[in-house]
């Protein structure tokens, strides 16, 4: 049965929670494909995440193969296929807890990189699984920085093949999934050298490990680097070349060929490859980023009117902790950034789709902006997100720092996506080059892309809110991020510009700014999710109380991102103390409003108990019988030796015997 | 292995250096005495071939369990063997034993010895403190339950009196009623201080603490009517048995109430203790030991991130050059310094609260109280905002060294989920900054009805004289100089005056609305907090400048000072909001400080390694490949991770049970 204290938070409900649920699905149908893929994975005990709090590195590893080669039965029962609409919730059904997704990016790798004759050789062996693809990129001494690599392929014009080697230790292999113990092959990236000329980095095929027995080929050093903080199931792995070697033809043609004698030849344009790359940091979000959110949010906000703890009233029962306000105000403004976000990306996706449009139709006009926008929301949404789900976990005491809670996994998970597509402080870089550069181009009247058009109209006005409740107006809350993100980039504009002017070489200057540009590009990014939260809220249907109450998750998105940053807005006097007192004020009135839905804006994002393996976070609120329950399964409850070899003779006083 | 040299860029660094490390190493031990004797005692356990053991990280749950129980034991009979008695010593000696794990008897050796101490009567000290001094007994303290933690009075579980049998009556009445969390109660202990609500002749007594054995001294099978075991596993603290415990009409003999202070007579009649004030002082002084945690914890976690920006190598800042050492980069910097600096105030307040406590505790037991409550007060207060700034700074430290940091082997995970709880035991962080918003209301009422306070929140005295002139708070012209802490220790003080008046201010328009002061007290909460932050914030800036008049030598003192500015200054960039809505700071201040700010980082830069150098850990302590003293990183790393457990079989088992028949099927 249902806890009473989560079923009454039910009842209250402002708003139809099946028709948000659709909103997030995209559709009530998409709902129902999402539910019927979930409810047969989960139904499949092969499938089951039970166990895996109590599981070793070792005992993770072989579920999640096992899981993997479940899965393509699975599949093939359900009659899904990779091009169905059920593929994409298949991830999400299994909370990511399985192997081989390397083996979708080494196959991806081959299509976008590979000649047809490659495409047509390799892609039907990764298809049936003849082989295990790993995709080889980072090593020990370098990541996000790819020139820097150091793993060479030489040509060698009398046998046709290259050698492949990792001169150094720091040239080695680091960090690649799958790579440690089951893929057969990788896409290693390396210097390609011909007649002693380096042309950089360039992909190659490399099978490392035998398909008979599995035994590493002549020349390869390969295996697991070791305990991580999360991801145990997968067995990133380490990779030595020695003299390897590869065909001539394993090197991944599309757009640049090394002939018989040496000839190194370009063709084609890398553009819609870059794009590609662009992308897979967008498509990550939603998985790996917003999910972990909306479940540590889920997980947090039923515990919380759970959780009774101290008294708010003398004579009464103890209050639920989520009616504290500092409660409200730790837990809710994450709750409104996953909303938040979650628009935000289908915003992206949508720009995406279009931009691939025009790509296909050899227009690469709108690359810059994408490669901008993708960067600058890839780090500021994991960020966000990262930093949201640590909130949840701390809000939840004690309790939340047990695995059973399943908000330490989340945590840890969603920690990895700060570094990896990109380490985000280079990404915001990235963001904010694009931000000088359109900004210098529109005080000159040049045209610049849609999105930063804003640069151009820079007002020097002040905000005109009279009282808290304009505070409540999205014209007023988008200006003031609008006027913080001009002031940010014009100011940063012109440090660079004075530095260089006084002589300071272009390079260092940039190096001396970079902690503001950092600043501006946050900035960019925060106005542009705000402005779209706004206007995704303008759209939503009125019916089933659905727009009111993102409204408010709107405003508490955009008030409290003033709140935490109240500098920014005042600096300049755009915002007056007093009306930042407003702000303040608006801003608690809102976390009480939001409180009475906060349980059906948790529900709304539908996560099965399975899918959340939380003890406290379950549906039914019964978190104390459950982590009671949880905790004597725990294999520390069973017989353990610690204590006839330990304690047995420290109890009996024979110390000097141990 | 052949011994590596150090490798070139952390040689070049320390060659840089403008101070002499050991010197600053000496203020931070107390002198160069303590930092002599502080490594007599590592060495000692670093040279003892009985504390040697495998990484813990390639072990499971139950070995590192079993790693600590075995390392407990024999440091409990080293310790006596070498006659250390003295705390510090003992905290030094069980830190290097465990790497600054914690460990199983914790409890026994922290919460259930010094407890039978202050609060057992001579009979009971007679009946348990030998057996549980020689380890016949090993008891935890079992407070939380399932159901309430920092919230004592809610606690559920009973004891009843039978004055018939002269027997207490245990009961877990409740789920919630379970004991859940205390250290060393899932496996190890055979007895435990139990704290439950006391019910004699019909009438509940409130929180007292029982003495009750649960497991059975010989076998260490759980005795009848008690239930206990381990809580599972957690995000650290693996070689902990945090435990449960369910007591089912379990009965006790009536001497085993610890009667100190309460006492139950045979017939059932209860005789109130004298003051209960006295607990305060354990309560402060554990806490202070979290403050001294945090700055520990952080200085680890930024010499490991420092040391590994100095050996790490990326990217291009001036064409056509050798890629630069990522600590060249100002937005490294940016992440890294204001820790650097902060985990340096942090350990000058960790030293300044434990003096304190004892100066205060000195005239506590000459029957002097009058200071306690403000050190109640701002110890709760201080462990909240280190506690909270030092798990984020570790966090950061980690994001600082990229995908790397992320592995085990860089030791800033564990040092993460080791420290992490400290924001919720020992009083939840929340919890403990509104208690001081409590003392700072009631200080701010003592001031506006006529009254003067003294201590740490004097300068609210400040506020009822300013009201006097007609202008805004927020109008009044602070000069501050940005380049001098003093000065910015008034610019923290106004800030600090301005929250706390406008929290009491917000507090009484809520009283004025309804009569419930619980519910006006909620709804002021996050003002409260703000300005207890705030306040917290000043005491800091305070003490660490002044630590700088008592460094003598010049070169650590020009050292030091910059660290001090860069903290102040970086706080101040960080919440400008705050300055400038008071009026404290202008816009163009704020632009200064802002550019201050960088510039000390460029002035910094060629001490970091030194700075980082002065904390003195030992590799072993370090627990941290990226960190290593010689910068020997990436040959470590290989040979850490070859010993990795999915590394022990050339194939994997799963090849043969998973894979291969998956690809002869397709």
């Amino acid at each position: 049965s249902v806890n009473p204290d989560l079923a009454s938070e039910r009842q209250t409900s402002s708003f139809s929670v099946e028709r948000l649920t659709a909103l997030l699905d995209g559709g009530a149908e998409q709902t129902q494909i999402r539910r019927a893929v979930v409810e047969a994975i989960e139904s499949d005990p092969v499938f089951s995440r039970e166990n895996q709090y109590f599981q070793t590195q070792n005992e993770r590893y072989e579920a999640a193969v096992r899981k993997a080669v479940h899965l393509q039965k699975k599949m093939h029962e359900m009659g899904w296929t990779e091009n169905g609409p059920e593929y994409k919730y298949l991830y999400r059904a299994l909370s990511g807890d399985v192997a081989f997704l390397l083996h979708r990016v080494f196959m991806r790798s081959i299509s976008m990189l590979g000649s047809d004759k490659q495409i047509a050789k390799w892609i039907p062996l990764s298809t049936q699984h003849k082989l295990i693809g790993s995709y080889a990129q980072t090593e020990l001494g370098h990541g996000t920085y790819l020139q820097g690599l150091e793993t060479t392929a030489v040509f060698d014009t009398a046998t046709q093949e290259f050698i492949l080697n990792t001169p150094k230790i720091s040239a080695m292999k680091w960090w690649p999934g799958d790579m440690g113990r089951s893929a057969t092959h990788t896409v290693v990236f390396a210097q390609l050298y011909i007649h002693g000329k380096c042309y950089g980095i360039h992909p190659f095929i490399v099978q490392i490990r035998s398909l008979q027995d599995h035994s590493l080929c002549p020349g390869i050093t390969a295996g697991d680097i070791g305990p991580k903080m999360n991801f145990e199931h997968i067995d990133n792995g380490y990779l030595l070349l020695k003299n390897v070697r590869i065909p001539r033809d394993n090197m991944l043609s599309k757009f640049c060929e090394v002939q018989p004698d040496g000839t190194y030849v370009r063709q084609g344009s890398q553009k819609i490859n870059y794009f590609t790359m662009t992308t897979v940091r967008i498509s990550v979000l939603a998985d790996e980023v917003l999910t972990p959110l909306m479940k540590a949010c889920t997980i947090a906000i039923r515990y919380s009117v759970v959780r009774r703890q101290s008294k708010l009233k003398p004579g009464e029962q103890e209050a639920k902790i989520l009616d504290y306000q500092t409660q409200q105000e730790k837990l809710l403004p994450q709750l409104a950034t996953a909303y938040a976000f979650h628009f935000i990306n289908d915003y992206l996706q949508e720009l995406f789709n279009r931009g691939y449009g025009e790509i296909q139709r050899k227009n690469f006009d709108m690359l810059p902006e994408l490669h901008a926008l993708s960067s600058g929301f890839k780090a500021v949404i994991t960020q966000h997100c990262t930093a949201g789900v640590e909130i949840c976990l701390r809000a939840c005491g004690g309790h939340g720092y047990s695995l059973l809670s399943g908000l330490p996994s989340l945590y840890t998970k969603i920690f990895a996506s700060c570094i990896y597509e990109g380490e985000n402080t280079i990404l915001l870089l990235q963001t904010a080059r694009f931000l000088i550069k359109c900004f210098m181009a529109a005080s000159s009247g040049q045209p610049v892309p849609p999105s930063v058009t804003y640069l151009a109209a820079v007002k020097h006005g002040k905000c005109p809110a009279k009282n808290k409740l304009d505070f409540l107006s999205p014209d007023i809350y988008t200006e003031a991020y609008q006027h913080v993100a001009v002031r940010l980039t014009s100011s940063t504009a012109a440090k660079l510009q004075d530095l260089i002017q006084s002589g300071v070489k272009k390079h260092d200057a940039w190096n001396q700014c970079t902690v503001q540009l950092v600043q501006a590009a946050k900035a960019h990014c925060h106005y542009i999710a705000v402005k779209n939260f706004a206007e995704t809220v303008e759209k939503l249907e009125t019916k089933a109380g659905i727009q009111k109450i993102m409204k408010h998750l709107c405003d508490l998105f955009a008030l409290h991102g003033i709140f935490s940053n109240t500098g920014a807005f005042l600096y300049d006097g755009y915002t007056s103390a007093a009306q930042m007192d407003m702000v303040t004020a608006s801003y608690l009135d809102l976390l009480a409003v939001i409180r009475k839905d906060a349980v059906p804006l948790v529900d709304a994002f539908d996560f099965t108990d399975k899918s959340l393996n939380s003890a406290l976070g379950s549906h039914d609120g019964q978190v104390y019988q459950r982590l009671y329950e949880w905790a004597q399964k725990s294999p520390t409850n069973q017989m353990s030796p610690a204590y006839e070899r330990y304690l047995k003779p420290l109890l009996h006083n024979t110390l000097s015997k141990l | 292995a052949a011994a590596m040299s150090v490798n070139a860029d952390l040689r070049r660094e320390r060659a840089a250096a403008t101070f002499q490390p050991e010197l600053l190493t000496y203020i931070l031990d107390g002198g160069p005495e303590r930092t002599r004797r502080r490594k007599e005692i590592e060495a000692l356990v670093l040279n003892d071939p009985d504390f040697q053991h495998e990484d813990l990280n390639f072990l499971s749950r139950s070995q590192r369990y079993e790693q600590a129980i075995r390392k407990s034991s024999l440091m409990v009979m080293k310790l006596r063997e070498y006659g250390i008695a003295d705390p510090e010593e003992i905290y030094w000696f069980k830190s290097f034993v465990h790497r600054g794990r914690p460990e199983p008897l914790d409890l026994h050796l922290g919460m259930f010895l010094p407890t039978l101490l202050t609060q057992a009567t001579p009979e009971q000290q007679d009946r348990f403190f030998m057996p549980a001094w020689n380890l016949e007994i090993i008891g935890t303290y079992a407070q939380t339950e399932m159901g309430h933690g920092t919230h004592l009075r809610g606690l559920e579980t009973t004891a009843t009196y039978d004055p018939s049998t002269q027997e207490f009556i245990l009961n877990s009445p409740t789920v919630t009623s379970i004991k859940w969390w205390p250290g060393g109660l899932g496996k190890t202990s055979n007895h435990a201080i139990v704290l439950a609500q006391l019910y004699t002749q019909g009438q509940c007594k409130g929180l007292h603490a029982f003495i009750v054995p649960i497991r059975q001294l010989g076998t260490h099978e759980p005795l009848p009517g008690i239930t206990v075991g381990d809580i599972g596993p957690k995000f650290g603290y693996d070689e902990m048995d945090n435990g449960y415990l369910k007591m089912d009409n379990f009965r006790i003999p009536r001497e085993n109430m610890l009667m100190k202070y309460a006492q139950v007579e045979p017939d059932g009649t209860y005789v109130k203790p004298v003051s209960d004030k006295l607990t305060y002082g354990t309560m402060v002084f554990i806490r202070s030991l979290i403050v001294g945690d945090s700055a520990r914890s952080l200085s680890r976690a930024c010499t490991i991130a420092i040391r590994y920006s100095a050996v790490r190598h990326q990217s291009e800042l001036k064409p056509g050059e050798p890629e630069p050492q990522i600590l060249d980069y100002q937005t490294q910097q940016y992440k890294l310094f204001p820790l650097l600096a902060t985990a340096y105030a942090f350990h000058f307040v960790g030293a300044y609260i434990k003096d304190t406590y004892h100066r205060v505790n000195g005239d506590i037991s000459k029957g002097d109280l009058s200071e306690l409550p403000e050190l109640h007060a701002l110890t709760a207060g201080l462990k909240a905002f280190t506690s909270w700034t030092a798990n984020a700074g570790i966090e950061e430290c980690r994001m600082a060294c990229g995908g790397h940091g992320y592995s085990r082997c860089s030791g800033i995970p564990d040092i993460y989920v080791t420290f992490t709880p400290s924001c919720t035991y020992e009083g939840e962080n929340t919890v403990m900054m509104l208690q001081t918003a409590r003392f700072l209301m009631k200080s701010y009422t003592q001031v506006t009805s006529g009254q003067q306070v003294t201590g740490m929140v004097s300068y609210l005295n400040d506020l009822s004289r300013q009201r006097i002139q007609p202008q805004h708070v927020a109008a009044r012209t602070v000069t501050v100089r940005i380049n001098d802490p003093t000065s910015l220790v008034e610019a923290y003080k106004s800030r600090a005056a301005r929250l706390v008046e406008s929290a009491a201010k917000n507090l009484q328009a809520e009283l004025n609305h309804r009569n419930n002061k619980e519910d006006a007290w909620n709804r002021t909460s996050v003002d409260l907090v703000r300005a207890s932050e705030a306040h917290c914030h000043y005491v800091i800036v305070k003490l660490f400048t002044a630590k700088l008049a008592e460094v003598t030598d010049a070169a650590v003192r020009a050292v030091l000072t910059n660290l001090c500015l860069l903290y102040a200054l970086f706080g101040i960039s960080r919440n400008a909001g705050d300055f400038l809505q008071a009026g404290i700071l202008t816009s163009v201040q704020i632009t200064q400080v802002n550019q201050h700010v960088k510039e000390l980082l460029a002035v910094i830069r060629p001490n970091a390694v030194a700075l980082v150098d002065s904390f003195d850990f030992h590799d072993v302590h370090l627990g941290s490949v990226l960190g290593r003293y010689d910068g020997n990183v990436y040959e470590n790393m290989f040979e850490w991770a070859k010993k990795s457990p999915l590394n022990n079989t050339q194939v994997h088992g799963s090849f043969h049970k998973h894979l291969k028949p998956m690809q002869a099927k397709l």
